[in-house]
């Protein structure tokens, strides 16, 4: 390898300045200068790439970690160094350059923590499988996030980051999975039944009185798991072991002894607590967590209520679906609901239960299943003003349901993006994803005129004609092929005509046999259209005729197709526009929407192409084709993703496609696209059309081909 | 020992199947059979519905041809096919013709995965003319007073292309099967595998778990038959988080993330 000598003082400057465009910054660079020069090559190579990669983000962070690296670059690994960068700037992108400084600023404790993170678990490397894990659990469907400590607040059970109590990561593992098992038997076996508040206030010391409930409470919900879980309970009291809390305290053991019995509900606990009081409390075991009454209650409070509404807005259309209203019926006896648990012996399954409606069983959908299952939960019963269909008009479902909305999508942090798909962008700069940026949402392209797509196929009436006539040779069908050397039939005529020979002297045939042709088109193609301004006019006509003709041959093809627009404006707001989903037909309303497309606002591509990848990998199919329609660069409004940082993107969303087994192709109009859309579609993968008029023509015709 | 062979026509149920019934559908299956209206049984896979037909062919005393059906099922397959023997072509009568002349019960199991060409010669066997025409042979034979056909499918495969036609589906009396409920799949999973009734206990809770994993990353959870499969590893000695993996999990799922969730689940239980 050849060795190179160190840059030199002017060279660091120079880089430096450029990078951190000191002339309109005014930094500082005379330490920064005297501190790289002495470092060897390689390392003075290695931190001024990664200035420049920060720089391209924030020059501020830029230099504040060039100041801080230097001396750390002997101490650390590269891992870490690079990891604590990366960190800064997803702070930045998230709640902006006050807290990225911090991380900056704060190398030690993040040192600190990164070292913790070798031997502990963390919250992101174990959530996907403790998640799936307690959706396996009977009972409410619980989310699992990060908090700064274990707690629940009866629907989401929290995990504090890093967890490295114990000095394996296995078992850290152990002992994060114990705290979510906890937390879940916190909800499972109604340990907040009763109204804390209410029932500690009489306590003088009300924190004591809230640490020995939560300890009697923790008694009560050993015994349960270590009924319904004993290997988990093994693993639980394993960690106990392990970090010496075993022993309770003098007089602890007849709670303990009279909250194992498996009728023991929180009332119980609360009785044992009169006597416990004047105890002192035990040390909290490591899976316990805390208790946070507060959060409870406020959760509760307003689950109660939605979950209640839900509940007699969904009998109500039970209702409906059951027994549609006839016109000019008399009112009809009212439907009476009513629950029946199962006869069953010892442990009835909280979620096993039968529904009546008059007195005859119904089958309730699973949404109701869940929703009786949570309220059974938290008031152990089904109160019977629940089961009361809602009157007509007396709530609307619709404000509750928007409420019942999986919430994990949103993110939490300055944006409230509700029900948004976010999306991670490639920063070429950064050389990495910048994390949930993109925020999309789909919406509904207006129709526009009916006749629409009859006028243009009028217009092109020749040329469908044509078209159907060509897809129709390419649809394939189940034939048979004669005399063939193998096959799953003998071929009577082909044999007789050989034994025929072999009488007459002849030579034999070998081709005796029939054989089923097939050779299923298993193609699913989403076709991406551009919407963005600069569409306006011809070439947004020639769009829509193109879309026109296609869906045409696809229909007598019998290809999968989804039509889908995409534009938007910023970031914050992209748009894809629903004209086709996969699973509808060809309705007049499909048509509609076609001749509705029309010019918005701007191309930022990657993000489109992430969501639309996203749909596309979910349809099955052999082949799967992304098609866009495209006029130009990806661009966007007052941003850098006009130009490299746009195109490097589109790139990297593609790869990401081809990784998922997605052929990307495009068609484009623009006629400087030879300059981009080798670099990223690749240079077999795109084809322009110099003349927008053609377009329909082609579009067909490309498609054709394609896919032969 | 060597293994028996049996004509199909022969395959008589001698001994009596182990079969729990969960409703109606012994009762409901009679008397289809008594009007001579063939039978779709739906149920997500392991159920017990090929076990039903058992039940049923020796309730009924009728022989039971069982065709499995897969995706390249031709029609020659169930209906027959000439072979060449000797110099002269033979005719050789497929499963669904022998069970026609026969009078025999002849199941179609997951009839959505043969061709979709298969599906529509058991059209007239399926309705009042009950015949079966040879085409290549040119003739119409009408079943057995004691035919009865029946098919099987699986509802749960969200797929546009395994979905049985209306035109098929609405010539049959539908039963539907679900798992039972879990005290009668514990005595199931317990008289199938002889584990004994708290263990038996034990693996159904862990099916619960894994069915309530439907849709959040599993596309079917435990049947009963692979909880029969994880019992009868148990009773030979394997230990149960083991046979929970082995015969459970890797059945259901590939996904690593999926597998290592299902794992903590059952090391959890047991």
């Amino acid at each position: 390898m050849v060795q190179h000598p160190p840059l030199t003082a002017e060279a660091i400057e120079t880089f430096l300045e450029q990078t951190l465009e000191a002339e309109f910054s005014f930094l500082r660079l005379d330490e920064l200068i005297a501190a790289i020069h002495p470092l060897p090559r390689a390392q003075q190579d290695y931190l001024l790439d990664w200035v420049k990669r920060i720089s391209t983000t924030n020059i501020e962070i830029a230099y504040q970690f060039a100041g801080r690296a230097v001396p750390l670059l002997d101490q650390l690994d590269q891992r870490v160094l690079e990891t604590w960068a990366l960190t800064a700037m997803d702070t930045y992108d998230r709640t902006g350059l006050r807290d990225a400084l911090l991380v900056i600023r704060n190398v030690e404790q993040f040192v600190h923590t990164s070292e913790i993170r070798t031997s502990g678990t963390v919250f992101e490397d174990i959530s996907g499988i403790l998640f799936t894990f307690i959706r396996g659990l009977s009972g409410r469907k619980l989310k699992l996030e990060q908090a700064d400590a274990p707690f629940t607040d009866s629907e989401t059970l929290y995990l504090p980051t890093v967890i490295a109590w114990m000095e394996t990561v296995e078992d850290n593992f152990r002992l994060a999975k114990a705290m979510v098992a906890f937390q879940w038997a916190q909800t499972r076996y109604g340990s907040f039944r009763v109204n804390l508040h209410d029932a500690l206030a009489d306590y003088p010391d009300q924190a004591h009185a809230l640490n020995c409930f939560f300890a009697l409470e923790t008694l009560r919900l050993d015994a349960c798991l270590a009924r319904e879980l004993p290997g988990l309970y093994r693993d639980m009291l394993a960690l106990r072991q392990a970090l010496g809390q075993t022993a309770l305290p003098a007089g602890w053991d007849s709670f303990a002894h009279e909250l194992a019995s498996p009728d023991a509900g929180v009332s119980d606990t609360l009785s044992c607590l009169q006597s416990a009081y004047p105890h002192p409390a035990p040390t909290p075991v490591c899976y316990q967590g805390e208790l946070r009454p507060d959060a409870v209650a406020s959760t509760l409070a307003a689950r109660l209520e939605r979950e209640k509404m839900l509940l007699r807005v969904k009998l109500a259309e039970l209702v409906d679906d059951l027994h549609p209203p006839r016109q000019g019926e008399e009112e009809k006896k009212p439907p009476v609901f009513s629950l029946k648990e199962p006869e069953e012996g010892n442990t009835p399954n909280i979620d096993q239960f039968e529904i009546t409606l008059n007195d005859m069983p119904v089958v309730p959908p699973e949404d109701v299943r869940q929703l009786i299952t949570s309220i059974k939960l938290d008031l152990g019963d089904i109160p019977p003003e629940y089961l009361t269909p809602a009157g007509d008009g007396e709530y609307d479902p619709k404000l509750y349901q928007d409420e019942e909305r999986d919430p994990d999508a949103v993110w939490q942090g300055t944006y409230h993006e509700e029900g948004a798909h976010l999306y991670p962008e490639w920063d070429c700069g950064r050389k990495h994803y910048r994390k949930n940026w993109c925020v999309l949402r789909e919406k509904d392209v207006r129709p526009g005129e009916p006749g629409y797509v009859a006028e243009v196929l009028a217009r092109y009436g020749g040329l469908v004609k044509h078209l159907r006539k060509t897809f129709e040779a390419m649809r394939d069908e189940n034939r048979v092929e004669k005399r063939q050397v193998q096959g799953d039939e003998v071929d009577i005529d082909a044999l007789v005509e050989a034994l025929a020979d072999a009488r007459d002297g002849s030579e034999m045939s070998d081709r005796l046999f029939t054989r089923m042709h097939r050779s299923e088109r298993n193609i699913a193609v989403m076709f991406m259209v551009d919407m963005s301004g600069s569409t306006k006019g011809w070439i947004n006509d020639a769009e829509r005729e193109a879309l026109v003709l296609l869906a045409e041959a696809l229909e007598v093809l019998g290809d999968r197709y989804a039509i889908y627009g995409f534009s938007g404006i910023t970031r914050k707001r992209c748009e894809i526009f629903r004209v086709k989903s996969f699973d509808e037909p060809y309705t007049p309303a499909v048509k509609a929407r076609i001749a509705g497309i029309a010019p918005q606002e701007y191309t930022r591509m990657g993000v489109a192409i992430r969501h639309l990848s996203k749909l596309l990998i979910e349809v099955e199919a052999r082949t799967k084709l992304l098609i866009t329609l495209s006029d130009g660069k990806p661009d966007d409004y007052f941003d850098v993703y006009r130009g490299q940082y746009g195109i490097e993107d589109t790139r990297q969303a593609l790869i990401e496609a081809r990784r998922a087994g997605i052929h990307p192709f495009c068609i484009t109009i623009d006629r400087e696209a030879k300059a981009y859309l080798p670099h990223m579609y690749g240079a077999a993968n795109y084809i322009e059309i110099d003349d927008v008029k053609k377009l329909p023509l082609k579009a067909a015709d490309i498609y054709r081909k394609l896919t032969t | 020992m060597n293994a028996r062979t049996l004509n199909p026509e022969s395959n008589f149920i001698e001994r009596e199947p182990y079969y729990e019934a969960v409703g109606s559908e012994i009762s409901i299956f009679e008397a289809a059979y008594a009007n001579r209206l063939p039978v779709l049984l739906k149920g997500p896979t392991g159920c017990g519905k090929t076990r039903f037909m058992e039940y049923m062919a020796w309730r009924l005393k009728r022989p039971l041809i069982t065709v499995s059906c897969h995706d390249d099922l031709t029609a020659s397959d169930l209906v027959g096919r000439y072979l060449v023997k000797g110099g002269e072509t033979v005719w050789m009568d497929g499963p669904l013709a022998r069970a026609v002349r026969a009078g025999a019960i002849c199941y179609l199991d997951e009839i959505v995965e043969a061709r979709k060409d298969t599906m529509v010669v058991i059209h007239p066997l399926a309705d009042d003319r009950r015949a079966l025409p040879m085409e290549k042979l040119g003739v119409i034979i009408e079943a057995n007073a004691d035919f009865c056909l029946a098919i099987s499918y699986n509802p749960g495969y969200q797929s546009v292309l395994k979905d049985l036609k209306q035109s098929t589906r609405q010539r049959f009396v539908a039963l539907e099967f679900d798992y039972p409920s879990a005290s009668l799949e514990a005595k199931i999973v317990a008289a199938e595998s002889g584990v004994d009734a708290a263990l038996a206990e034990r693996l159904v809770k862990f099916a619960q778990m894994t069915r309530n994993l439907k849709g959040s990353g599993l596309e079917e959870g435990a049947s009963t038959r692979l909880l029969i499969h994880a019992g009868k590893l148990i009773a030979k000695g394997v230990p149960p988080v083991t046979a929970c993996q082995c015969a459970i999990a890797q059945a259901i799922t590939d996904d690593a993330e999926m597998l290592a969730a299902v794992q903590e689940l059952s090391s959890s239980l047991f």
